[in-house]
């Protein structure tokens, strides 16, 4: 008997840890030492906030790269790091490092920002409670799914990827537990990077994967 | 008690938020918060606590507001150091210090017994700052709230403040520059509008006919509007320059409407400053209102074209939080919280010149489908990110989260 799919929903709260780069070198060193939740959130924490940025700039890496030290060339470089790809956030943090190397070894003069546009280092606290809806059969995620919060899709499609030992999302975790009835739809579902769209568009992703797949 | 207010904010933000802050709120039901600022009236933070309390209450929680007393002296101390804290360079007499900390006394003295026994007590503002350290015998967590811009301040009357913020468990700022390095978490949450508010609800035509002919506007001219209080930071006179500069090529007129709040004693300094800057110009419409008119204030944004909000320095903007829920695309300076909402070629134009505004009007009512556009984009913004429901959402997972200590992950099941 396969246990229910419990359907939780989150919340993140930012905090400020008051470390801050005004220039590349200085970015530089303090990712060496930053904490992982940094990174952690300077990546994935913009789904959960406010944005009509160039939708290539995926992180706030790039995102300051680009407008706080106008360099293009750093900025696309950033930009194309998916977090997916990376085991755990120390890989990530070694590669952003390795970049940002790189491109201060490229300029002889290392790039500032002004005053006002800073990095600001960020890390998040994520609070996650039960919604207390249960669902027992596969169909019933395309009843439910247009029902879930940002926050539950947020928990289970994105933060199921830093604490599910295939680095999966919690949905597909589930399904493989039904056997091979679900090899198709697991297939689409891994076909969505989850790194490129917003969490209304994951969702809505989602609930067009599971109306075709779950069809009663 | 009827759970009215949250089936009325489901209707706006839908159904998953509302149940989300419900869960969010359970293991909080019955707990005591009590938030204290300095006014009942006028200003952004008087404004959220008005409906952010009932909303806590319908959560479950018990919340309660109270308000400092103090005498005209106590208020100019506070603003001296709301305006040394955003950059102005200025010595604080030491006699008016002095009246800051025996004000905080003489409340403590009405107050202590409530605030001791809460379970979380939310201090706002610089000032009743002092009050923590008056209260011996407390027993909750206390958060210092901070609503403005502090990335630059005056560093003595910083250092002054800091001494009395320091030993709170956390606090509270609008962006992450704003906050100043202290020995506890720095938590960062926006401030919202409120919706169903006189200031922010929808209006009738008719309404909206009556603003006009009472402001004596012309409906058949382009209005371009900033509602702030009279404010040397929000720029007044700069918005006259700018609206000086767009009339030599498109028709406008211009509407400069602001409150007066309880706790600012330049404000009519101010207003003198305007008023003689706007003389003999019959399209500059120079408009002190009292602190409730909030539906007048709602109806100028709603029959303007453009609304701007120059200012040059910003703890959130929340009239620009307003302007763009009406659907209005915003000009304002690249200052504060104005950057977090105004989105350049999105939602508005950020300026930092007389000049560049001007610019900006003259763009915005030569191409009106831009304007509609952005107009568009920003009540989207508004609406899935700076309403209070999302506030309370954060103001809950904060206490959540403070009751767990800094752990990354809390689980709630």
């Amino acid at each position: 008997m396969i246990d229910p799919f419990a359907v939780k929903d989150c919340a993140l709260i930012a905090i400020a840890t008051g470390e801050r780069a005004h220039n590349l070198r200085e970015l530089r060193d303090r990712l060496e030492t930053t904490r992982s939740g940094c990174i952690y959130h300077h990546f994935w924490g913009g789904l959960l906030r406010p944005s009509f940025d160039d939708p290539e700039y995926q992180n706030d890496f790039a995102v300051w790269a680009y407008h706080g030290l106008h360099d293009r060339f750093l900025a696309e470089r950033l930009a194309l790091i998916d977090p997916t790809e990376f085991a755990d956030m120390e890989e990530l943090r070694r590669e952003l490092i390795e970049i940002i190397e790189e491109r201060l070894d490229e300029n002889e003069l290392v790039p500032w920002s002004s005053s006002h546009q800073q990095f600001h280092f960020i890390r998040s606290q994520i609070v996650v409670f039960d919604t207390r809806l249960r669902l027992t059969k596969p169909e019933q995620l395309k009843e439910y799914i247009a029902h879930l919060t940002v926050g539950s899709i947020f928990y289970h499609f994105v933060d199921a990827r830093r604490r599910t030992a295939n680095r999966g999302d919690d949905f597909s975790e589930w399904l493989k537990g039904f056997g091979n009835s679900y090899e198709r739809l697991l297939e689409q579902i891994a076909a969505i990077d989850p790194y490129f769209k917003s969490l209304t568009e994951l969702r809505s992703q989602l609930g067009q994967i599971f109306e075709e797949y779950l069809n009663t | 008690m009827t759970d009215l207010l949250l089936d009325q904010y489901q209707e706006i933000v839908g159904e998953d938020v509302i149940n989300s802050l419900r869960q969010l709120a359970e293991p909080l039901r019955g707990t005591r918060v009590v938030h204290v600022n300095s006014t009942r009236e006028g200003g952004g933070v008087a404004e959220i606590l008005h409906r952010m309390i009932p909303l806590k209450q319908e959560l479950g929680l018990e919340p309660s507001w109270e308000v400092i007393d103090g005498e005209g002296e106590f208020y100019q101390c506070t603003k001296y150091m709301h305006n040394t804290l955003q950059g102005n360079r200025l010595e604080i007499p030491q006699p008016l210090l002095k009246g800051y900390e025996e004000t905080n006394e003489e409340n403590a003295e009405r107050l202590r017994g409530q605030l001791e026994e809460a379970d979380f007590v939310f201090i706002h503002d610089p000032q009743p700052a002092p009050l923590l350290n008056l209260c011996p015998g407390r027993r909750g967590k206390w958060i210092w709230r901070c609503h403005i811009d502090v990335s630059r301040p005056y560093r003595p009357v910083w250092k002054y403040l800091r001494n009395f913020v320091e030993p709170y468990d956390a606090s509270i700022w609008s962006l992450a520059e704003f906050a100043q390095p202290l020995h506890h978490p720095l938590y960062l949450i926006a401030p919202s509008i409120d919706p169903l508010s006189d200031k922010n609800q929808e209006l009738s035509q008719k309404e909206l006919q009556e603003v006009l002919k009472r402001s004596k506007l012309d409906p058949h001219r382009p209005i371009v509007v900033q509602v702030s209080r009279f404010d040397r930071f929000k720029d007044p006179l700069g918005v006259i320059e700018a609206f000086r500069l767009a009339k030599q090529f498109v028709p406008l007129q211009l509407v400069l409407a602001g409150g007066g709040a309880t706790d600012d004693p330049e404000g009519e300094e101010v207003l003198s400053e305007v008023q003689a800057a706007a003389k003999g110009d019959l399209d500059i419409h120079v408009m002190l209102l009292p602190s409730d008119a909030h539906r007048i204030i709602n109806g100028l944004q709603r029959i303007s074209d453009i609304v701007l909000q120059k200012s040059t320095k910003e703890g959130f903007g929340l009239t620009v939080t307003e302007a763009m829920w009406k659907g209005k695309p915003v000009i304002g300076g690249e200052v504060g919280g104005i950057r977090l909402q105004v989105h350049n070629h999105h939602t508005g134009f950020l300026v930092n010149t007389p000049e560049g505004a001007a610019l900006r009007i003259r763009y915005l009512l030569t191409h009106r489908d831009r304007l509609e556009e952005m107009g568009r984009k920003a009540r989207q913004l508004v609406l899935e990110n700076f309403l209070i429901t999302r506030h309370v959402r954060e103001y809950l997972t904060l206490m959540l989260a403070i009751l767990r200590g800094t752990e990354e992950r809390i689980e709630l099941v």
